[in-house]
């Protein structure tokens, strides 16, 4: 077996003994479990609700999307939890705790070690995403007899969201403590949904400056730019007040989308996945 | 055939804190050599350094030939840290599984029993690392370090936990490396340990070496002492050399002679005579 999964497996083991999936797993079903009701009753009281003659708004597809993209944001926000938790004390936490040196000094090398981290966390968070994304829109795809206009592409952009994450948490496990880490990691998190909010706000009130300091916000976080992306790509087909409401709402908008983020999401993610191996092979343990 | 590691030069500095001014040590094939020095002298910095731990501000430091935090270096050596930890949920036998996989021996469960036999733990193969005591933490730490028939082995502090009976447990274990030719450099705090297994040692102060040299280099001629009937006496600055003379002198004065001892240094006290009584 090469060194490669051996590491991912020792990563996947510490994972399960600290009940990080455990916890994360009876929080997504608690949380589908609320979505299932929350589409039963909205899908349900949707066929109560007729709007005023003159406006023409596709009931069905404003709710569809305003819920898919709710469960969206919570799928991201699960998703980085999960990201974070399993790579906040990669280097500093294991290190302060004596469980590095052991490895390091192995014929492994660090940047195998630190990237052995890094897929095997990339790779229960991607499938984590997909899998609670499409149950998500299963869900409200069953209830409501909504589906998305795109359904591959957001989920691929929403674990692309939480790689990218999970890169920024890595770097800040060789630079910071474990809770520092975290914090910060958090923050960033905070600070970028904010910024997409800032987005639909400035947009709304067609603000210059507003407008520019978001979009400088997602191309500085990249994994709210894709939230955002995947976020536009549900309703891409929705036209008229139906689209335009969307588009004003949390859940709707992106101002920064398309291949341009998705090409520089990968070469922030190259960028910063270098800056942590250079800072890791300096690193004094 | 290159040492098995050699230091030259070693400078290391933490900001403001010299932790390393220039050590040059060698520690050749099949030989044990002893670090000594008070706590801060610069000893696991040394041994962290040789490891690939940390980096050296200037100096070299080879293992078996190659730069120490080389691919090849690593491969060649087996490090106990003095603060380490195994994941809590792992057994002695999977831990050693763990390094094997890491440091591609191919030793497999022969390898595994043999070396926890070793450090006289075959009937906690078992057991789970959370519910051993810190001593037997060590002894598996030490079996870990031993995983792939390192040609170099690097020891930080690893008594340190333990026992009487588990410190005889790893200096046999010590000597029998050394017999099958496996250098070590021993970091210990415990001088009667070092003076027991060593070949060499060495003594470092404030991030240099104060002393160096075989235990019996290392040792200063105090004296004969001469025990007759008139009783037991002492001649300071005498040497080993002169006790031939001393007893004919004393037996041509017509004195009986029981015994004569020629009085050398211990290692304590050339430890704390070179450390100048320094402690922690």
């Amino acid at each position: 077996m090469s060194s490669v999964a051996v590491i991912v497996e020792y990563g996947f083991r510490e994972a399960v003994r600290r009940r990080v999936f455990a916890v994360v797993l009876l929080l997504t079903a608690l949380f589908l479990f609320l979505f299932y009701l929350a589409n039963h009753f909205v899908f349900d009281q949707l066929q109560t609700i007729t709007p005023p003659r003159d406006v023409n708004v596709d009931t069905r597809t404003f709710a569809g999307a305003f819920l898919t993209g709710l469960a969206m944001f919570a799928t991201l926000f699960l998703g980085v939890v999960l990201a974070v938790f399993l790579t906040l004390g990669t280097v500093s936490g294991d290190a302060e705790r004596g469980l590095l040196q052991p490895l390091v000094v192995r014929p492994v090398g660090r940047s195998t070690l630190l990237l052995s981290r890094f897929l095997g966390a990339a790779g229960v968070c991607v499938a984590y995403v997909l899998v609670v994304y499409f149950g998500a829109m299963t869900i409200t795809g069953l209830t409501g007899h909504w589906w998305p206009d795109v359904i591959v592409w957001p989920g691929l952009e929403l674990a692309g969201g939480v790689i990218i994450v999970i890169a920024l948490s890595l770097l800040g496990s060789v630079v910071l403590s474990s809770t520092a880490n975290g914090i910060a990691v958090f923050m960033l998190f905070g600070g970028g949904l904010v910024a997409g909010l800032l987005a639909s706000i400035g947009h709304a009130l067609n603000s210059h400056a507003i407008t520019h300091a978001s979009t400088i916000a997602a191309w500085a976080l990249p994994f709210e730019a894709l939230y955002q992306d995947a976020l536009r790509m549900i309703t891409e087909n929705a036209s008229g007040l139906t689209g335009f409401l969307l588009q004003l709402g949390p859940f709707g908008g992106a101002y920064v989308h398309g291949w341009e983020i998705r090409v520089w999401s990968v070469a922030y993610l190259v960028a910063i996945g270098a800056l942590a191996l250079w800072a890791f092979s300096r690193r004094n343990l | 055939m290159s040492p098995a590691l050699a230091v030259r030069g070693l400078a290391k500095r933490f900001g403001s804190v010299e932790a390393l001014k220039g050590v040059d040590l060698e520690v050749g094939e099949g030989e044990l050599v002893g670090l000594l020095g008070p706590n801060g002298a610069g000893k696991s910095t040394l041994v962290k350094i040789a490891v690939g731990l940390v980096r050296p501000s200037a100096g070299t430091a080879q293992v078996a030939g190659a730069p120490a935090g080389s691919r090849d270096a690593r491969a060649a050596l087996g490090y106990l840290a003095e603060l380490f930890r195994f994941p809590g949920w792992y057994t002695a036998d999977e831990v050693l599984d763990l390094h094997q996989r890491l440091a591609g021996s191919r030793g497999g469960e022969a390898e595994r029993k043999r070396l926890l036999e070793l450090v006289a733990l075959s009937d906690a193969a078992d057991r789970r690392v959370d519910g051993m005591s810190k001593g037997m933490q060590q002894r598996l730490g030490v079996a870990q370090a031993l995983v792939g028939e390192p040609r170099v082995l690097l020891l930080d502090e690893p008594t340190s936990a333990l026992d009487p009976v588990g410190r005889r447990t790893v200096r046999l274990l010590l000597e029998q490396m050394r017999d099958r030719g496996v250098s070590v450099l021993l970091n210990s705090h415990l001088l009667s340990e070092i003076e027991l297994v060593c070949d060499r040692v060495a003594i470092l102060l404030g991030g240099e070496v104060v002393a160096a040299g075989t235990p019996h280099e290392l040792s200063k001629p105090r004296g004969v002492e001469l025990e007759t009937d008139e009783g037991v006496r002492r001649i300071d600055g005498a040497t080993r050399e002169d006790a031939p003379r001393l007893v004919a002198e004393a037996v041509a004065a017509g004195r009986q002679v029981y015994g004569v001892h020629v009085l050398t240094s211990t290692l304590e006290d050339t430890y704390l005579e070179a450390v100048g009584g320094e402690t922690d």
